[in-house]
């Protein structure tokens, strides 16, 4: 099941501006992506972990969401110290671990998880919706937004439409398995559920136009400049500061 | 398929950007007003379909379709596939903002290509659509892979060793997704042929 976990909440964060966290989580990634010092990597780091806490996260969900990550990060700890070309700091038979590949992964590791924390943080707190329109007033373009705002929509009745054909293609005694059988199974749900799409969509197409739709959706819901959301801007925007300082101008 | 945070380098990040801007905006004037429901609702049909998992051997791969979503979508892709990344991200957490570029690029080149390539081949009566079908899906699959392992050896060239697993480890689902293209192609042709562009029963 598709849900929004983090998006229901009251916190600090939940009620600040979301133009302002759209902003600054954008530049905090691009900050932490682009910088390769461990100082500025393990202050990113704190930061990105102490923004869990006004957010009130579920701890566990968020663990569950880094469990993707995970996988990946033991992929690159095993092969890259080995693939890597650099000084020997060990050797097990044939094998070599080099220092510049570990070095490597260090990095990786911190900046993804600094990047996915404050992603987290401060982005999945958001209904989506207010996101498709903050990303308006953003000026991201317009037909962009609506695109974004119909897909999220529809994620979530195709995917109910998608668990009617499985469970149907279930309760027939379907069994999953690697045979040629199993992928024409699959192909026709596949195209069972475009086809569905494709009629559903001209449905809503119609239903909007009866409805005097000329292109463009509304937002209802408006922020208004708060001294939360100053005191967030200024707090996180010292941040910032810091890190480039850290990053480009060692003491 | 996508490549996760912190890995690439700066300079590949922002080229990976700029391109999916560029494609995007393609994308975006291709499409016209009327064609946004269909278009929107296409591709959360994709969302959905990139969680279907098919078996192979012990194991199981999801489907990644932007070989599908190229055929039936067009230039169209570039801004389907970014808004599923970015929803991928929001409610997956796959990833987040600064690879987005790259990302898009890596899944929806490939998307156009085979929609220029394939595209054409899918439309005709003979068995080379079904040809045309399973060249779409594997070769969509095996064109990201390539440019996964690029962005991968542009940033550093000692990732040579992960960026050649990335593609021997996508050989499989190339084969599935092509052989899975085939029977969604004749399936669409047969029930719904108005979803293909261009295409005339």
């Amino acid at each position: 099941m598709i849900q929004e976990t983090f998006a229901i909440g009251d916190s600090i964060i939940h009620r600040l501006d979301p133009r302002v966290r759209v902003v600054f989580a954008t530049l905090f990634s691009f900050l932490v992506a682009l910088s390769d010092r461990f100082p500025t990597l393990y202050a990113a780091f704190g930061i990105s972990v102490l923004m869990i806490i006004p957010a009130r996260l579920d701890i566990r969900e968020a663990g569950k969401r880094l469990k993707t990550l995970f996988w990946f990060m033991l992929l690159i700890w095993m092969v890259l110290p080995l693939t890597f070309e650099g000084d020997t700091i060990y050797r097990l038979g044939v094998f070599a671990v080099k220092r510049q590949g570990l070095v490597l992964c260090a990095q990786i590791t911190l900046k993804a998880v600094s990047i996915l924390l404050i992603f987290m943080a401060l982005l999945s707190t958001m209904n989506i919706n207010t996101l498709g329109h903050t990303l308006n007033r953003l000026s991201v373009p317009g037909k962009l937004v609506h695109l974004f705002l119909i897909t999220y929509r529809y994620i979530f009745v195709i995917e109910e439409e998608y668990r009617r054909l499985r469970t149907a293609i279930k309760i027939r005694g379907f069994k999953s398995g690697t045979n040629l059988h199993s992928y024409k199974t699959h192909a026709y749900l596949l195209g069972m559920l475009f086809v569905r799409a494709s009629i559903r969509a001209e449905r809503v197409h119609e239903a909007m136009l009866c409805r005097g739709f000329h292109g463009r959706f509304y937002s209802l819901d408006g922020y208004k400049p708060s001294r939360k959301n100053r005191n967030f801007s200024i707090i996180m925007t010292a941040a910032i500061a810091c890190l480039t300082f850290i990053e480009y101008y060692p003491i | 398929m996508h490549i996760s945070e912190g890995v690439l380098s700066g300079p590949v990040l922002l080229s990976g950007g700029a391109l999916a801007a560029a494609g995007t905006a393609i994308g975006l004037k291709k499409i016209d007003y009327d064609r946004i429901a269909q278009v929107g609702v296409l591709s959360a049909a994709f969302f959905v379909g990139s969680l279907i998992h098919v078996n192979i051997g012990p194991s199981s791969v999801h489907l990644i379709l932007n070989g599908m979503v190229g055929l039936l979508l067009g230039w169209g892709a570039a801004p389907a596939i970014l808004i599923a990344l970015v929803l991928q991200s929001l409610l997956f957490q796959y990833g987040g903002i600064t690879v987005l570029g790259v990302n898009t690029v890596i899944m929806a080149l490939p998307a156009v290509i085979c929609y220029y390539v394939c595209g054409p081949l899918i439309r005709k009566k003979t068995s080379i659509a079904a040809v045309g079908a399973f060249a779409g899906g594997f070769l969509s699959v095996f064109l990201s892979a390539v440019l996964m392992a690029a962005a991968l050896f542009f940033t550093e060239k000692n990732f040579w060793g992960v960026a050649a697993a990335v593609i021997m480890a996508h050989l499989p689902v190339m084969a599935i997704e092509g052989v899975i293209s085939v029977f969604c192609i004749s399936f669409l042709k047969k029930v719904h042929p108005a979803i293909l562009p261009n295409y005339s029963g």
